[in-house]
């Protein structure tokens, strides 16, 4: 293909148009946001897709976010072992460990981790329902997707990833354990002994709103993706990836708003 | 060629007053980016009456269909679905509107990842009251009546193209609606499965005297439904005597640049003099 029939190929937008789609964009997800908690309050409740989407996202989550926390865990030990070894220090390494993994590194790490997974799994589930007109039919049979669709995955993801990110917590302390016992050959029983006393209600608070605020984004980010796709297969393979990235950005964005907003709340 | 005349005026509600009309489209018209696919359209569907349109590809057949369960917003103009205006009412009482119409989608839609028996029991489980017997007994019902009793626990991957429109037939059916649309029903299957569900088609408006719009590329399909009428006796569709006692409701609709261009019964059709018509249907 010649140069010139490539650039001709190429569809410019105006800044204005891209921008009013970006806007258009961000007020029909607020909208999809807002409707997933409102249906919580509207009959029917789709009690057994809640069970099922909680057993996909939670369960099936499960294996890698205790994986990549324990890990985490581990390089954390070993990385804050060589500095801290510099002052004397590799005593507190219990604290470094509890306080990152239970504060940032664990809701941050599983609600990544639940995002690569499931964020893309309901975008991908989704479209293919749009483009093989399945959404249509649900509508035309009666019954709202929003529903029967959206709300069941917010409320299991919400739910999963706080769970999910406690069981994550301790595996990341017991990857930091591990590092420290047989390789820095630290007392197992001091390094659990200052991991627990270091914390404060405070950090676990921080620690346990942060999946909650998570969960929401990873869930109503598929579902907006998934709802909104166009062009066939090759726009499922889009809004796939698009809703994983989209996910990850904004979890670690909005990680730093909600970390500043609880530290002003709890006056930490 | 003949034109349809324009419905009765609608209650300061909203709600038609109450005619004979199951489906009323008043001056409808709707556009994609700038393309307009309808124009202006107006046309009634009467109780118990099948109405076949047609149109060449990307004419707006499917999407009167759409507009008609309010799946589609139109940029103007008034729809009646069962004397509810479709284009004013927000998406939770459509909900309960469309409950009472039944739709066969064009690649059937139905749920990949559900048994046929929970994609025809889709709506009655939805209800949320209906005892599980009671949801088995319709269901096998529903299956026998496009004869697929068998498939009950299968997926819909495992069926057949012709298979898969009958179990969005029977899915369709289930509630026994008043009204039932059809996107292309025997769109790409081969002449005897067509057969199959054009018998199915006329069987649903004979027995229990649905009403139904037809949306086909296929003439034969809808010839064959204008001069034939079930015979519950055989279970077998009849051709119907030249000027016997029996009166089949079908009518015809044809489309053309997003407007009506004909809407009328089988001997009118026969007897236009358009130029187009007279190509399309040669």
């Amino acid at each position: 293909m010649a140069a010139g029939d490539f650039l001709s190929d190429i569809q410019f937008i105006s800044p204005i148009d891209f921008a009013k789609r970006k806007v258009q964009s961000l007020q029909e997800y607020s909208v999809l946001a807002a409707q997933s908690i409102a249906n919580l309050f509207r009959r029917p409740i789709y009690g057994a897709d809640m069970m099922q989407q909680a057993d996909l996202i939670g369960f099936g989550s499960l294996p890698i976010v205790l994986a990549s926390v324990f890990f985490t865990g581990a390089a954390l030990a070993l990385n804050s072992a060589t500095t801290l070894s510099r002052f004397g220090a590799t005593t507190v390494i219990g604290q470094l460990v509890s306080i990152g993994i239970v504060r940032e590194l664990g809701p941050v790490l599983a609600g990544l981790v639940v995002a690569g997974r499931n964020s893309s799994g309901m975008a991908s589930e989704l479209g293919s329902m749009i483009v093989t007109e399945q959404i249509d039919a649900m509508r035309a049979l009666g019954t709202d997707p929003m529903k029967k669709l959206v709300t069941p995955r917010v409320v299991a993801s919400v739910l999963m990833l706080f769970f999910l990110t406690i069981l994550g917590d301790f595996m990341g302390l017991l990857g930091g354990s591990v590092v420290a016992s047989i390789l820095l050959g630290m007392d197992a029983h001091e390094y659990w002994s200052n991991a627990w006393q270091t914390l404060v209600f405070s950090d676990v608070f921080m620690g346990l709103m942060k999946p909650l605020v998570f969960g929401f984004i990873v869930a109503t980010v598929g579902c907006y993706y998934g709802l909104t796709t166009k062009g066939g297969t090759q726009g499922v393979g889009r809004s796939t990836t698009e809703a994983v990235v989209a996910a990850m950005i904004l979890i670690i964005v909005v990680d730093v708003f909600v970390t500043r907003f609880l530290m002003v709340m709890l006056g930490s | 060629m003949s034109t349809p005349s324009l419905p009765r005026a609608a209650s300061a509600t909203g709600v038609l007053e109450p005619t004979n009309d199951v489906l009323v489209f008043e001056d409808v018209a709707i556009a994609f980016e700038d393309k307009v696919v309808l124009d202006g359209i107006s046309f009634r569907l009467p109780r118990g009456e099948t109405k076949a349109i047609f149109g060449v590809a990307g004419s707006g057949k499917s999407t009167l269909l759409k507009l008609a369960l309010g799946l589609l917003k139109p940029d103007s103009g008034h729809i009646y679905t069962l004397g509810e205006d479709v284009t004013q009412m927000p998406e939770e009482q459509l909900f309960d509107l469309r409950r009472k119409v039944g739709i066969v989608f064009q690649e059937s839609a139905l749920f990949d990842s559900l048994t046929v028996r929970d994609n025809v029991a889709f709506r009655l489980m939805e209800e949320g009251d209906i005892p599980v017997d009671e949801i088995d007994r319709r269901v096998r019902e529903a299956l026998r009546f496009v004869e697929l009793e068998h498939t009950v626990d299968m997926l819909p991957a495992e069926l057949s193209g012709g298979m898969r429109r009958r179990v969005a037939i029977a899915r369709a059916i289930i509630t026994q609606p008043e009204t039932i649309l059809y996107d292309s029903p025997t769109g790409g299957l081969d002449p005897v499965t067509s057969t199959t569900i054009v018998e199915l088609i006329v069987k649903q408006r004979d027995v229990y005297k649905s009403s139904s719009l037809l949306v086909t590329h296929r003439l034969q399909d809808a010839f064959v439904m204008a001069d034939h009428c079930f015979d519950p006796k055989t279970n077998h569709m009849r051709r119907v005597e030249p000027g016997g006692r029996i009166e089949v409701p079908m009518a015809f609709m044809i489309l053309r640049d997003g407007k009506v261009i004909f809407d009328g019964d089988i001997h009118a059709l026969a007897d236009t003099k358009d130029e187009y018509i007279r190509e399309y249907i040669s």
